[in-house]
């Protein structure tokens, strides 16, 4: 199976987490958007280190750094989105408007 | 295309399928709980893609942490902002979306042209390594030892930073119960309650 398969469908990802960080007025969604951009991420590192990088498998020790910081950021995100929530009342991404000019 | 190779691309075939299926479910979904559900779908069906590629180990920390942490953890989000709340509508909110549809849309169109037309010098000659994790283990402590270290500082530092994110502000003086009075209930920080900002 061609290499390119892979990067395709991670490109595909990437590019659906993308409108959706854009679009989604939940904060929440926004997380789960990013998610998305990291787990495209972490297929394209899978596939070059199958494909490009057999005997020393760099890319697979890349993809597990990777999966650590999503947790963290995760952790974080979701703090804060519970900490604007308790502030403002709400989940609104269009009301967040605090930092904005 | 012998018989292994087929069923190789078969399977990837629904699982690809699946994950963007699954991955335009979670960005178009009205009602964010199926989206945190679609985004567990989407998760374990990307382990599948690794497991297609040898990487057992990615597979099973895949759906560890992110089925049985992020997920979970999202799903808590949704259970704690959980309010019924009908967005404002916004004036030409449409020709944002069909923009951002647009730049997408030709953002992959420009990835998939660029990666099928490059020519990558894949050699499937070598052998990969028979046990991934073993490898990955060698890695891990010598060549990205500082990395290792430093995610495990990461982590700690998310740790205590969610938990003091989280949490609300306590009322100054109350914390401490002075000998031979009531002290204070346990299970209960005293909390200021606080008034939404406007």
């Amino acid at each position: 199976m061609p290499l390119e398969f892979f990067l395709v469908l991670a490109a595909a990802l990437f590019c659906i987490g993308i409108y959706g960080l854009v679009t989604s007025r939940n904060a929440v969604r926004v997380l789960m958007s990013i998610e998305l951009l990291l787990n495209a991420v972490n297929l394209n590192m899978i596939a070059f280190s199958n494909y490009l990088d057999r005997q020393a498998i760099n890319g697979q020790v890349f993809s597990i750094f990777v999966i650590t910081v999503a947790a963290a950021e995760a952790a974080v995100g979701l703090a804060i989105i519970l900490s604007i929530y308790r502030n403002r009342d709400t989940v609104d991404m269009e009301q967040f408007n605090l930092l904005k000019w | 295309m012998n018989l292994a190779e087929g069923v190789q691309f078969v399977s990837f075939i629904i699982l690809a399928v699946l994950v963007i299926g699954a991955a335009l479910g979670v960005v178009l979904f009205d009602k964010i709980v199926y989206s945190a559900f679609l985004l567990g779908g989407v998760f374990i069906s990307i382990a599948g893609i690794y497991l297609l590629q040898n990487a057992d180990f990615v597979a099973a920390a895949q759906i560890l942490v992110y089925v049985g942490a992020i997920n979970v953890l999202i799903l808590f989000a949704i259970m704690l902002v959980n309010k019924k709340e009908n967005y404002a509508p916004i004036p030409r909110r449409w020709i944002r979306k069909g923009s951002a549809a647009a730049v997408s849309i030709g953002l992959f169109v420009l990835l998939s042209i660029m990666l099928t037309r490059t020519h990558w010098s894949v050699d499937l000659s070598v052998a990969s390594p028979a046990l991934p994790i073993e490898t990955i283990g060698e890695h891990l402590f010598s060549d990205y030892l500082l990395p290792f270290e430093l995610a495990s500082v990461l982590l700690l530092m998310a740790l205590i930073g969610a938990v003091v994110l989280a949490r609300r502000e306590e009322i100054e003086g109350e914390t401490t119960a002075i000998v031979g009075e009531l002290p204070a209930p346990a299970l209960e920080l005293p909390e200021r309650p606080r008034e939404p900002v406007a």
